[in-house]
């Protein structure tokens, strides 16, 4: 067996250097073809029937109109939506039409006539109070650990706060949807999904066909922040109507459902205190927290978070049903909701001490699984912002309504690769291919999977071929939970290497040698450290004859063999200015600070921590589900009112990642969700820093700002 | 959207033919950056679509002596273009500057701008524009945080959502409204009224008139600005704005006209401040008086009372950019 681990660094050649996304182009130029895209020949377009109560009983669904609609195919009722059903949040899907143009589907959907006994709704969590009257919470009790009422009773200080961020949506920007071709007892499925190689079984599951008969393609997709692992109702309906039809159908939510039912991250509150000695050390933990993601409930959020050994615990949850889509997993779900509850309520004690909330971050450090890690990057954040010589206690003094201030967040995250399989074929001509089912949800994974083999072959990017987007090729697991890179990195350089020592049993008898005395560098087989004892790529492979190679490589999980590991930490430093008399929040910088084990590729390493950043200005500043309590709507199922930051207010993000010999050595770990948990916590507690006073709930809007300040005043 | 019958006339006059005498029948099309949303969400489900873009009359700005005509179909970037525009009426380009989009820039007029329906999301959801349901205000008794502050007695509690009606009030233009039988001039001011009813509309504008041109009088005296709240640099509605513009004697103010956007049904008047300003010198004391006196009389509903404080500050620093520079 060929020794599988990464090159030393001083070794690599493709690893490790800034390199551009092999798709770049055909993105940039718009030939990147999204699933919205797939034009069939035939094909139908779907519209979908939503209910527009947030809590109904069906008693009719009539759909004769709309099936005499000249241009109408078909019309489908979904399952689990017959007459009788209780409805429990609006937006659930009650029929599908699909026709000949979009235009006459969503016309058809609304002669589609739906009778609805409504009933009774409950929307809104963030009133506890109110919750709790409506009879909507389920309280799941008590976990105590050491003696807290002790720890608050020998306390020097106890600080105390009330903190929460609403549910927000996945927005995904390529909207939920797919394009299904039922011909025979053959599926083609175009979906846009997270999960190319097991969706098809989901959805075969679900039609009760055969999983091998499903075809799943995917080249592009953009983004599913977690939203998108299952086929979905929709997907299962598209696929009846295709069945129905005999045609082609595409169906794809309109950017108002979407934002009702293909997505939302929990909410988060939390009534939290901490007691504390003088010198800052953390001695007790109380919090009582409530989230909702629907009508399951909300689970009990990951508190007290990267601290966890914080002693003497007292943790209370409630989880309050609404009248709402359920929750999906959101880009590490419930850390950075976690991160903000527990760096927030650290930030008010560290004010409480009179402390500088550094000290008491990197104090506390030995309460988190890491702490040399954290307090380097403590510093190293601390440094990049400039923090000794721009940060002061709360209330920034300067005159003029402008406030600027500092403040921390950090992060945890796992990461550690899944199961991956990889086919390398080396064709005759020297044309080298590598096959996974997987999937580059925008983040670079196929970039990396070919700095991965160019690197284990010696050659450079453009020569490698990367197929993936298919099932049909080898298993690769979902992307969720930041495991991609580490799972395809190492099947990849398996696979690759697995597929060399085949062509260096080929070159070894021309080159007089044996094939453990090769190696491939600079695009030729040669005896290691003797470049002119070599044969070049192309002649070694003409070796082959009218044969392939093609071998296979596995990451699996269970025996990584140190090519791929999790668990990171991360720190984050906001530096905002606050107008204190619009409440107007501006990132002025977001210091990102991360580390993530061996870095492939850190260009696009770099692009998932500005694009986390990004995300979590959007849920600090701007991002709501906002429902309606009277009539149970969401009233900002759109992107006018459901507000996102643009370019020009995300301020300079400052990339650096830890990237020391001690995390490179323990292989590649994932890295899409780490850095999107930090940032709400450092911007809330910097707004604090900036004008003195804590606004309790996130997105810091000017509403809220004014209120806090008014109460400081007050 | 609802299937419609499409005319694309070259003249006035045909358009005018084309329009009816009651509303919901015939809808004007422009830049359709307001209206194909109406209409997609089926606010609107007229049953003929009049595009005017195709009318040459409509469009060009040009000077004369009474001041300034700009044809209804001059687009947001036009204007921003226009020498004219920026040599005398910095109000307007700033609330031109204030539409982050370059789209909405490129395809929005100065005409359908001021002709758009309310953005209301009671209203854009399909409750009416006045938001009852079941005898209940919407607005009033649930999220109103982007409501009306000011002329929010009736049952009308939207704002209006116009970027070019509070500068244009603040100049004292004037509309031209042609319908087949005639043409009117209104002030702006006048265009704009609170409906009482859901069958009324926010604007004066009947049926069967198409707003042709806007006239503003000349400025070479009156000092001009706007200020806009915006939460967000990129594309987004001002949470508050302010034009004001100041008819100056020296450096001392004559006469001033302070008007606020997006707290009432229709770009608000604040007679107060304009009273502080008049005859008084743009001494730091008087602007933050005048900033106090806009919010006399406002009546924020249960979540928007924040906007109060935004109109102080939006009108003091409207007046800050206003004042002749030292
Ligand atoms: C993303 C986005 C952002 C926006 N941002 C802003 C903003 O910041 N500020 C702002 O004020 N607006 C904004 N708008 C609203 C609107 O698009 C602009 O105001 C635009 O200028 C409207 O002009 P239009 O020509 O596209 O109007 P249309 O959509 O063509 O028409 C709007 C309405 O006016 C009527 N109408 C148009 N012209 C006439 C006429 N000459 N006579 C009689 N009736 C007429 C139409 O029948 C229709 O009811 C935004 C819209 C979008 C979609």
């Amino acid at each position: 067996m060929p020794d599988y681990s990464w090159p030393a660094p001083e070794k690599r050649r493709v690893i490790g250097r800034r390199t551009n996304r092999i798709d770049g182009f055909v993105k940039a130029s718009g030939r990147a073809k999204y699933a919205y895209d797939i034009k069939r020949p035939g094909m139908l377009y779907a519209a979908v029937v939503v209910c527009p109560y947030a809590h109904a009983r069906i008693r009719s669904i009539d759909t004769s109109a709309a099936e005499k609609m000249k241009g109408v195919a078909a019309v489908h009722v979904f399952d689990g939506s017959a007459p009788g059903t209780e409805v429990l949040w609006a937006g659930w899907e009650i029929a599908a039409v699909a026709a000949e143009t979009e235009e006459l589907a969503r016309d058809a959907a609304r002669a589609v006539k739906v009778e609805y006994e409504v009933l009774p709704h409950f929307v809104n969590e963030a009133d506890l109070s109110k919750a709790k009257a409506a009879g909507r919470v389920k309280p799941a009790g008590e976990k105590v650990t050491g003696d807290p009422d002790q720890a608050f009773k020998e306390a020097d200080v106890v600080s105390e706060g009330v903190y929460g961020c609403p549910v927000i949506c996945h927005l995904t920007w390529e909207a939920h949807g797919q394009v299904i071709e039922w011909k025979g007892d053959q599926i083609e499925y175009w979906p846009t999904t997270q999960a190319v190689s097991s969706i098809g079984n989901e959805l075969a599951k679900a039609l009760g066909v055969p999983p091998a008969n499903v075809h799943v393609m995917q080249d592009h997709m953009g983004v599913g922040y977690g939203s998108k692992f299952s086929p979905d109702r929709w997907g299962i309906a598209c696929a009846k109507l295709s069945k129905q039809t005999g045609r082609p159908v595409k169906l794809f939510l309109p950017r108002d459902v979407e934002q009702m039912i293909a997505g939302n991250r929990p909410s988060h509150y939390a009534r939290i205190r901490l007691a504390a000695k003088k010198d800052g050390t953390i001695i007790g933990w109380e919090s009582e927290s409530w989230s909702t993601g629907g009508m399951t409930g909300g689970g009990a959020p990951p508190i007290p978070y990267v601290f966890t050994n914080i002693p003497n615990q007292r943790l209370n949850h409630t989880a309050v049903q609404v009248n709402a889509a359920p929750q999906r997993a959101w880009r590490a779900p419930n850390h950075p909701q976690a991160s903000y509850l527990t760096c927030c309520a650290m930030d008010d004690l560290a004010h409480k001490l009179g402390m500088d909330p550094l000290e008491l971050f990197k104090k506390n450090a030995d309460y988190t699984a890491r702490p040399d890690v954290y307090r380097w990057q403590l510093d190293k954040a601390a440094e990049l912002i400039g923090w000794k010589k721009l940060w002061h206690p709360r209330g920034d003094k300067t005159p003029g309504p402008i406030k600027r201030g500092l403040g921390i967040g950090v992060g945890t995250w796992g990461g550690a690769g899944h199961l991956s399989n990889c086919r390398c074929n080396i064709y005759p001509d020297g044309t080298v291919e590598v096959e996974l089912g997987s999937q580059d949800l925008g983040t670079g994974t196929r970039t990396v999977i070919a700095m991965v083999a160019a690197e284990t072959l010696g050659l450079p990017v453009g020569a490698i071929r990367v197929k993936i987007g298919d099932n049909r090729y080898p298993f690769s697991g979902t992307s969720g939970g930041s495991t991609t890179v580490g799972g395809v990195s190492s099947s990849t350089r398996k696979a690759t290497m697995n597929a060399l020592e085949k062509l260096f049993e080929r070159v070894a008898p021309k080159l007089g040698v044996k094939p453990e005395e090769l190696e491939a560098v600079n695009g030729q087989i040669q005896v290691k450290g003797d470049p002119k004892k070599a044969m070049a790529w192309k002649a070694a492979c003409k070796l082959l004859g009218t044969e392939k190679i093609s071998e296979m490589g596995q990451n699996d999980p269970k025996n990584p063999m140190g090519l791929t590991t999790g668990g990171v930490g991360g720190v984050q430093m906001a530096d905002v200015s606050v107008d204190t008399e619009t409440g107007i929040i501006r990132i002025n910088r977001l210091v990102v600070v991360q580390d993530c084990g061996l870095v492939i590729n850190p260009k696009t390493a770099e692009s998932q921590c500005y694009g986390a950043a990004h995300l979590s200005i959007c849920a600090a500043l701007y991002e709501e589900r906002i429902m309606d309590d009277i009539t149970g709507r969401m009233l900002n199922p759109d992107i006018e009112f459901y507000k996102v930051a643009g370019n020009p207010d995300i301020g300079e993000i400052i990339v650096h990642l830890d990237i020391r010999p001690e995390h490179d050595k323990r292989g590649v770990i994932g890295l899409g969700e780490p850095p999107v948990i930090p940032g709400i916590a450092a911007i809330a507690n910097a707004v604090t820093n900036a004008i003195g006073v804590r606004v309790p709930y996130v997105p810091m809007t000017p509403d809220r700002v004014l209120a806090a300040l008014e109460r400081r005043s007050a | 959207m609802q299937a419609f019958a499409y005319a694309s006339p070259t003249t006035l006059k045909e358009a005018l033919a084309l329009l009816a005498d009651r509303w919901g029948v015939a809808d004007i099309l422009a830049g359709g950056t307001d209206l194909l949303n109406l209409l997609k969400d089926h606010i609107h489900t007229p049953q003929r679509v009049i595009n005017i873009k195709g009318i040459k009359e409509l469009g060009g700005i040009r000077k004369t002596d009474s001041g300034l005509r700009i044809g209804a179909l001059v687009t947001v970037s036009e204007l921003l273009a226009s020498p004219e525009v920026r040599a005398e009426y910095p109000a307007l380009i700033q609330a031109a500057e204030g539409i982050k989009s370059v789209q909405i820039r490129n395809m929005g007029t100065i005409g359908g701008d001021l002709c758009q329906r309310p953005h209301c999301w009671y209203f854009r959801q399909g409750f009416g524009l006045l938001a009852m349901k079941d005898g209940r205000s919407l607005v009033r008794e649930g999220d109103n945080r982007y409501h009306a502050i000011f002329g929010n007695q009736g049952p009308a509690c939207f704002v209006s959502a116009s970027s070019f009606g509070p500068p244009l009030v603040a100049l004292n233009a004037r509309v031209k409204l042609v319908s087949a039988k005639g043409e009117r001039e209104l002030p702006v001011e006048k265009f704009f009224v609170t409906p009482q009813s859901e069958s009324e509309r926010e604007i004066a504008l009947r049926p069967d008139e198409i707003l042709t041109e806007i006239l503003v009088p000349p400025a070479a005296n009156v000092r001009n600005a706007t200020y806009e709240v915006r939460q967000r640099e990129t594309l987004d509605w001002p949470l508050v704005t302010a034009s004001v513009a100041l008819t100056m004697k020296g450096t001392a103010v004559a006469s001033a006209r302070v008007v606020l956007g997006h707290v009432a049904p229709t770009p608000w008047r604040a007679t107060e401040a304009e009273k502080v300003l008049a005859g008084k010198g743009l001494s730091a004391a008087v602007i933050q008086k005048a900033a106090e006196a806009a919010v006399t009389g406002a009546t924020p509903l249960s979540r928007n009372a924040y906007k109060v404080q935004l109109v102080r500050a939006a009108v003091r620093r409207a007046l800050e950019a206003a004042r002749p520079k030292a």
